[in-house]
């Protein structure tokens, strides 16, 4: 048995966790979060230059064709570093939707782009309160244009790429969705950004209008792909949240060995060692669900719909946990904008979200789990 | 990352397997597949008969103690294998219950500090089952603090003698021998005046005394020792230097990986499929597919985990520190599961026994519950264990650490 990442996988992780230390330290984080910068352009650089964006993609569309294995562990990286770039956003969301239905003409335009670090790329799908469900899809495609309003858009004021999902029947069947691509700088949609819980990852509104868009997948099948592409993205996004979680538990436990009260550590009394010890339960727990992710997504395995979903629910609660406790432990430093506890706690809260929400996740397990007993 | 047998560990499988297949006691599989938490008996055997055969047909064939040398019993083999062999065995390693405590934590305590001689003569009955050991820590003034134990043994020539009690002692009434830690030395700080023993459990003033538990079963005992002989040659490690040894046994106690803790999800996952409320199925209800999810990934989590340190003893690493999760995490979800269980069948929960649902499946492990967070470590000291030894932070502050036993204060209240 061999549960584990490859000695080189390792090693990218290694390298990717000391080139965000040098290039995304919370300084550079705190740029973005303060509203001064949109997003770090000369981080999304570096990631081009890492290799980082297209480390996924085959190597026919300009990416290192390395595999999702490798995509975790950077994945992982991003999520320790809160790094304030649209990565999920470009590769989990964008890149995979496209790897997936995209026809050949579509990888060869898009895909070497996204390596490159030329195209910002995301998913609209969402139309204010609510989980994901075709129902709630009421952006409507006709004659090759869309017209509607999705909101919120992660990174959707700075997306060049917009994978739309709109209704192009009304049969209250999960085949009256499709999937749309539209090339944002062609016009005919307009984007407004939206404040939100994490400012280092901007959310928008955005407003089609007659805007052209071509079919990505075939008619009908807009949801099934969409179903793919979330579990997918459910997995990498677990191993942002296993990163952050780690991060956010080691900050907890420095301040524990530092913080002197009552004339001893903070770290000595029970209360707060107990706390901690919980954290690193949820942590482990989280990192283990996230590994089985990882498996399945990288094998393409029967199991990837359940795996992913465990990973999604496993790690949301763990950096929720970690992230809140992680200032429950700096006490009143923690509350404060000075210190880095609230941008893990932003995060974790935001990432718990993007994809639907915990009782969304829920739910698909357990159908998941009924369907694999019955099988 | 892969699931994968190495091609020897494919075929140390194969051969467990096989011989599992043709020499398991097959009558009792479904009985034991069944059984959960609070719940492990045979209907038409005695259990323990059943489960001594078991031993010695495994001893006899190589396949017991898989991990001690082949001159004490065991069969040389890597740790690996024997998780291999423990997933393999499956249902039939509840059989084992009876010997956990004499394989895992007595065996390697002799096998550490007894001498070569005694080693040869205890060792190899242990393993086959033929004698079982029971260990002789906790005490009534000791429990998490076990180094606040109380038993005396004073030296009389070539021997000592002993004068005690202990509690909590798993087996003491079935069992032959005993690991014993007794205070030979008040007058110094407490982790400092130990030293260990093995002894005869029918030794002259050796009383055992069954304890009813909260559940109404009765799995462990009260022992008490009156003047009690043990030779000198029966000490285990140099006097006064118990504390050591005792953390070896210790050490020894949380190491089973891969043999997978109880959570009872799988049985509360198949209850709410089955279960109907109202004009539906208990899964159908929203508030129940939260629940359930949320006990999903905890055992999902702990079974990878598991997974994750079985990998590192496939390439001979050894395990993290990640394995320490899981007694916390399963013993707290055993018993919330239960109580739950229990709360989908409304007034009806109270019933116990045959007319309950599931003839009390869920009851009998809520009553077994409490105790599994307490035995072994209670969750307290396992949150102290992951804090300390795998977060690093501080121990805590002792205020009897450097105090001669006999002036640490005795109780709370004058």
């Amino acid at each position: 048995m061999n549960f584990d990442f490859s000695d080189d996988q390792k090693q990218l992780r290694d390298q990717a966790r000391k080139f965000l230390a040098e290039k995304c330290p919370p300084k550079a984080v705190r740029v973005v979060l303060d509203g001064k910068e949109a997003y770090d352009r000369a981080l999304w650089k570096g990631f081009a230059e890492m290799g980082f964006l297209g480390v996924a993609i085959p190597e026919e569309y300009g990416g290192a064709g390395a595999g999702h294995l490798e995509l975790c562990v950077i994945a992982e990286e991003v999520g320790r570093a809160l790094a304030p770039v649209p990565f999920s956003s470009t590769v989990y969301l964008a890149a995979e939707a496209l790897m997936l239905a995209g026809s050949d003409a579509q990888k060869q335009a898009w895909l070497p782009k996204i390596a490159s670090g030329e195209v910002i790329g995301t998913l609209a799908l969402f139309e204010g309160t609510g989980n994901p469900s075709p129902k709630a899809i009421k952006l409507a495609a006709a004659n090759g244009v869309l017209n509607g309003t999705k909101k919120p858009v992660a990174d959707g004021a700075i997306a060049d790429l917009i994978i739309v999902a709109a209704r192009t029947a009304s049969t209250g069947r999960d085949s009256d969705i499709s999937l749309f691509l539209v090339d944002a700088k062609a016009g005919g949609v307009e984007a407004k950004a939206l404040t939100n819980l994490d400012p280092t990852r901007g959310q928008a509104e955005l407003t089609f209008a007659n805007c052209k868009a071509e079919p990505l997948g075939a008619a009908g099948e807009g949801w099934s792909i969409l179903t793919q592409v979330l579990d997918r993205a459910a997995v990498l996004t677990a191993f942002e949240q296993v990163g952050g979680s780690d991060r956010a538990l080691e900050m907890g436990r420095d301040y524990a060995l530092d913080r002197i009260a009552f004339g001893r550590p903070i770290g000595s009394f029970q209360a707060v060692k107990h706390m901690l010890a919980d954290m690193y339960v949820s942590a482990t727990l989280a990192r283990s669900n996230a590994y089985y992710g990882a498996w399945a997504l990288s094998t393409n395995a029967p199991e990837l719909p359940e795996a992913a979903a465990s990973a999604r629910i496993s790690a949301t609660q763990a950096y929720q946990h970690c992230a809140k406790n992680n200032i429950q432990v700096h006490g009143g430093m923690g509350f404060t904008w000075e210190f880095d506890c609230h941008m893990y706690y932003r995060r974790a809260n935001a990432l718990a979200l993007g994809l639907g929400s915990l009782s969304y996740w829920e739910d698909q397990l357990i159908d998941r789990m009924r369907k694999r007993n019955a099988a | 990352m892969n699931f994968d047998d190495t091609p020897q560990e494919a075929a140390f499988r194969a051969e467990a397997r096989a011989w599992i297949a043709a020499n398991a006691p097959k009558q009792y599989e479904d009985e034991l597949r069944a059984s959960s938490l609070g719940r492990t008996a045979l209907k038409n055997a005695n259990i323990l008969e059943v489960a001594k055969a078991w031993q010695k047909k495994k001893a006899d064939a190589g396949w017991a103690c898989l991990h001690w040398p082949k001159e004490y019993g065991g069969r040389g083999a890597s740790p690996i294998e024997r998780v291999i062999w423990q997933q393999e065995e499956g249902p039939f390693g509840k059989l084992s219950a009876m010997f956990i405590i004499g394989h895992g934590m007595c065996g390697p305590t002799v096998m550490a500090y007894a001498s070569e001689q005694h080693k040869r003569e205890y060792l190899p009955p242990l393993a086959s089952g033929e004698k079982v050991w029971c260990q002789l820590f906790s005490e009534p003034a000791g429990g998490s603090d076990v180094a606040g134990l109380r038993t005396r043994a004073e030296k009389r020539g070539d021997e000592w003698v002993i004068n005690g009690q202990k509690i909590w002692t798993s087996g003491a009434h079935y069992s032959d021998y005993g690991i014993l830690l007794t205070r030979t030395d008040p007058t110094v700080p407490k982790h400092k005046g130990l030293t260990m023993f093995f002894l005869d459990m029918k030794s002259p003033g050796v009383e055992v005394r069954p304890i009813k538990q909260a559940s109404g079963h009765s799995d462990f005992n009260e022992v008490y020792f009156t003047d009690v002989v043990i030779p000198d040659s029966q000490r285990l490690g140099a006097v006064n230097d118990g504390w050591n040894v005792a953390l070896t046994t210790l050490m020894n106690e949380r190491m089973s990986i891969g043999a997978g803790v109880a959570t009872g999800f799988p049985e509360l996952f198949d209850f709410c499929s089955n279960l109907m409320l109202d004009d539906r199925a208990a899964i159908d209800d929203r508030n129940v597919r939260s629940k359930l999810a949320n006990w999903a990934v905890k055992a999902s989590g702990l079974k990878y985990t598991s997974m994750r340190a079985i990998s590192a003893l496939s390439k001979g690493e050894r395990p993290g520190p990640e394995n320490s999760i899981g007694k916390l995490v399963a013993g707290a979800m055993v018993q919330d599961v239960a109580t739950y269980a229990l709360d989908l069948q409304g007034a009806a929960g109270v019933l116990s026994g045959p007319e309950a649902e599931l003839a009390g499946r869920f009851q009998a492990m809520l009553l077994r519950a409490p105790g599994t967070r307490v035995e072994g470590g209670t969750d307290e000291i396992m949150r102290n264990i992951i804090a300390e030894r795998v977060l690093g932070l501080p121990g805590d502050i002792r205020v009897d650490k450097d105090l001669p036993f006999n002036q640490v204060p005795t109780k709370g209240r004058a």
